[in-house]
């Protein structure tokens, strides 16, 4: 309690432009933590209304809404936004808020490059869409961008390239940043292993970052110079090889997966004990586990590829590894359960999207595991099965996570509670339009649909119909989601005290709410 | 017709409102799993997909079971007080070895059934698939014959001027001929970008990637028509490359056999001597053609370049450029011919030398030249195509 009063104390010294000049110059991590989210937010409703052109178009069989080459930049482009643009920065603003003051640090440890990682993105992202505009439009090869279909192509991948440039650079300054505060920061006391989980998952998950980024980095640069400066790293023509690409993408495609997941893990464990009001079971193995996955992350890569012709014994390799991710996977499935086991549970918006997640993200785990069993993935590759399994585990899983971790720290960022009666609307309506939107997928997957067509046979129209009905009812409920925030935000609502929930335990529950503009100039002492 | 659109997009509401309300009596008709297999490697994969598909509804079913059983029982609603425990170390090991021999367990048949699918010997028949923007190629090594598929639904059923028909997207004007009950060894490879190959009832998915040859097999088990699709993202008309196998009986399929040698023995020599047999194509090229049927055939055989240049010569630039008022169809009739019979390296235009015939090429540039908004005034004779073989 001696902290609040050095925070109280603090308040004199909140020297600060005003205005746009603040958030431009801001080196302070409570302001950048906000930017990184309210960026994020913006872009999750662009890739939104991306995702939902698509499903206007998969609402019937035949072109309607948009021709095939615009179909092919909107879902390259959506799939680019949600995962750089709305999860990544997403994860970075609760990283910015919540890692000094979950380990009593004054502020992020390079607060100049923080500002300069966020500052990045918004124009990385101008760029990105800006390639829409271009003659030959945006890019069409999917996120994936394969050689040699993204070989094709105009200025726009080019445009594309640049911009995923500059979004690694900023990732990587971000990750650096969250791996020296951590390293260096944590106060008297905060050992690694009474670190909150929250913050092992992120300290994980940066080393993912500083080792994966690069790797995405040369791989588009291979590409730029194979499009302009007549290398032939990836057309055989040349002696190249376009399976090279695919190799060097999944490289850093698969830890990529588990840098968009491993901090929702960090969430649900933050939440699930606060509102079962019990300490999480299995604290070390669930450090264990994520240091676990986070290895396996990095030989599994080729489970994206079974269909290009390996060796027996490649795909052997890869089937066994990947199998081998459901273990640790499953031992945080069931540290959570065995966390709520005889709590004492109550059921708050945040724990209601933490549960979900849970569920949700079980069922694309799952699902991840039949896509590992080599035989089975040459009907599940490339159809809506797959579609399916990753929407269930990135938007079941990372985006409602976050969508939980909003209605667990908003009370404390903002000092007031948000509406409960809104905030579990708002839940049941994301959960159900969710799987009315992605469970037929399932269905039409192992049917025989494949996946990035514009235009589908007419056996598969029923389950497209419904998809579609439910990606609207879904994209329509976050519009409550912004109205809940901002009515939050301004402040009309019940005061929330420096606690806020009573089962939550942490450094950032001792301080008031809303917390002082610095915290923990005086670290505070950990038991 | 609009009137029956509008009645038609009804139903569907209603079907997918009735889907809603009465899930199990709908989805009986639509098919929740993969389709009933035709191939000896389609029933295996089906078998080892029930299988670990059940076991994963039992993982998931104890799992969750456990954990609503908790929700309900634990609530402080109910007035439960919690425990403070937070380690078990004896249930911690239990659950992780646990899943691992579940794990081991699924292993076994996924590596048995992969060992079977691998295994390309023996084959009684190799037939080769190359991939093209946005058509498929068959050879058949043994038997010299070869030929493409296209996509055959109409352009007005795609943009909704007419109604579709049953097979919509999924039927191609050249069949892929196989023979039932044979263990027939396909080779795949790609002339542009990567495709894959795929007919969800054989149980066979493979990428078609250019500069490498990927095989594998399948043997089916009784004669019909088989579809699928491209199954690798290959650009815009990626949706609109299906692939479709027309199954016989072995004796048939020899038959068919030896009804496609004379012809193909055919093709060959109107390559080399350009005025021996009746064959219509070799008459095509030597006779005069008029302009109107010039333009009246190159008409139909421009469809084969919609997909790339445009319905009115546009085009996609920058990947695919415009014909209207290009250089090529407006400038030297030379060149045109050329990139026409050649192709231009590098890009996705092939030589059509190899797909076309005479007549079609000289039909089609005819036809270029003088309609898409160019209007050019030469025309082209087949047997200058004849003469540039």
């Amino acid at each position: 309690m001696s902290a609040a009063h050095t925070d109280a104390h603090d308040h004199h010294h909140d020297h600060r432009p005003s205005g746009i000049m603040r958030w431009l110059t801001t080196t302070n991590h409570k302001d950048i933590g906000t930017m990184y989210l309210i960026f994020s937010l913006t872009m999750f409703f662009v890739g939104g209304i991306m995702a939902l052109a698509i499903r206007a178009e998969l609402f019937q069989p035949g072109l309607q809404v948009v021709n095939p080459e615009l179909f092919n930049s909107l879902t390259t482009m959506h799939a680019l936004i949600m995962i750089f643009g709305a999860i990544m920065p997403g994860f970075v603003g609760f990283a910015n808020w919540l890692i000094p003051m979950m380990i009593g640090a004054p502020d992020m440890a390079l607060p100049r490059m923080n500002n300069w990682s966020f500052w990045i993105l918004p124009f990385a992202f101008a760029m990105l869409l800006g390639s829409l505009f271009t003659v030959g439009g945006g890019p069409a090869s999917g996120w994936t961008l394969y050689a040699p279909l993204s070989v094709q192509g105009g200025a726009g991948v080019d445009m594309t390239i640049l911009s995923i440039h500059m979004m690694g650079i900023s990732s990587v300054l971000g990750a650096i940043n969250i791996v020296v505060t951590i390293m260096n920061m944590r106060a008297p006391g905060m050992d690694l292993m009474k670190m909150p989980l929250f913050v092992w998952t992120w300290l994980i998950t940066a080393f993912l970052l500083i080792a994966a980024m690069p790797v995405l980095a040369g791989a588009v640069t291979m590409l730029l110079t194979d499009r302009h400066f007549g290398t032939a790293f990836f057309d055989p023509a040349g002696g190249g090889d376009p399976v090279l690409f695919q190799h060097i993408f999944w490289f850093f495609g698969h830890p990529e997966v588990y840098i968009l997941i491993l901090p929702a893990f960090g969430i649900v464990s933050q939440i699930v004990p606060t509102f079962s009001r019990k300490p999480l079971f299995g604290y070390d193995s669930m450090v264990f586990a994520t240091a676990g996955i986070a290895f396996l992350s990095f030989i599994v890569w080729a489970h994206h590829m079974f269909t290009v012709g390996m060796p027996l014994a490649g795909e052997l390799f890869f089937m066994y590894a990947t199998m081998l991710i459901a273990v640790p996977t499953g031992v945080k499935v069931f540290n959570w359960v065995a966390t709520m086991w005889r709590g004492s549970i109550t059921f708050e918006t945040p724990m209601l999207f933490a549960l979900a997640v849970v569920f949700l993200f079980t069922i694309g785990g799952l699902s991840g595991l039949m896509l590992a069993i080599v035989p089975a993935d040459f009907q599940y590759h490339d159809t809506y099965f797959v579609v399916a399994h990753f929407h269930y585990v990135l938007f079941a899983g990372s985006i409602m996570s976050m969508m939980g971790a909003a209605y667990y720290w908003l009370p404390k960022w903002t000092g007031r509670m948000y509406s409960e009666r809104l905030g579990k609307t708002h839940f049941w309506l994301t959960t159900i339009f969710f799987n009315v939107t992605f469970f037929p997928q399932h269905f039409l997957g192992l049917a025989g649909m494949p996946r990035r067509i514009p235009d589908y046979a007419l056996e598969f129209t029923e389950f497209n119909v419904i998809s579609s009905i439910g990606a609207f009812g879904l994209g329509l409920a976050q519009l409550l989601f912004v109205y809940i925030i901002i009515q939050a935000v301004r402040g009309k609502n019940k005061k929330a005290t420096a606690q806020v929930w009573e089962g939550a335990d942490g450094l950032e529950w001792t301080v008031e709410s809303p917390p002082p503009y610095h915290t923990f100039a005086t670290p505070p002492t950990v038991k | 017709m609009s009137r029956m659109r509008y009645r038609m997009r009804n139903m569907r509401w209603l079907a997918a409102l009735a889907a809603v309300l009465f899930p199990v009596t709908v989805f009986a008709e639509w098919g929740l799993n993969l389709p009933p297999p035709s191939s000896s490697v389609a029933a295996r994969i089906l078998d080892l997909h029930n299988a670990i598909m059940l076991v994963c509804l039992v993982i998931f079913i104890v799992v969750f079971g456990v954990m609503f059983y908790s929700l309900y029982a634990h609530r402080k609603s109910r007035g439960h007080e919690a425990h403070q425990f937070s380690h078990n170390s004896k249930l911690e090991v239990v659950w992780t070895v646990i899943p691992f021999l579940i794990l081991v367990g699924m292993a076994i048949p996924s590596t048995a059934t992969l060992l079977y699918m691998e295994d390309t010997t023996e084959s009684e028949l190799t037939v080769k698939i190359t991939g093209y923007q946005w058509k498929w190629h068959y050879e058949y090594l043994e038997h010299d014959i070869g030929f493409f598929s296209n996509l055959s639904t109409p352009r007005a059923q795609i943009e909704n001027r007419e109604p579709k028909g049953e097979h919509y997207l999924l039927e191609v004007d050249n069949a892929v001929i196989l023979p039932a009950n044979r263990k027939i060894r396909f080779l795949l490879t790609s002339n542009d970008v990567i495709h894959a190959w795929w007919i969800p009832k054989f149980g066979v998915k493979k990428d078609a990637i250019p500069g490498y040859i990927n095989e594998f097999w399948t043997n089916v088990d009784s004669p019909g028509t088989y579809r699928g699709q491209c199954a690798e993202l290959c650009g815009k008309d990626h949706g609109f490359m299906p692939i479709v196998a027309e199954v016989l009986s072995p004796e048939e399929f020899d038959a068919w056999v030896e009804s496609q040698q004379p012809k193909q023995v055919a093709a060959v020599m109107t390559d080399a001597v350009a005025s021996t047999a009746e064959e219509p194509a070799a008459a095509d090229s030597n006779r005069e053609w008029s302009m109107d049927e010039l333009m009246e055939h190159g008409k139909t055989v421009y469809f084969q370049c919609v997909a790339c240049h445009g319905v009115e010569g546009q085009g996609v630039p920058p990947t695919f450029p415009p014909l209207t008022g290009s250089e090529i169809t407006t400038g030297p009739l030379d060149a045109h011919i050329d990139i026409v019979m050649n192709g231009k390296p590098n890009t996705t235009m092939a030589p059509f030398k190899l797909q076309l015939s005479d007549a079609d090429i000289a039909a089609v540039i005819t036809y270029e030249r003088n309609a898409l908004g160019n209007s050019v005034g030469d025309l082209v004779q087949p047997s200058e195509i004849a003469a540039r073989r």
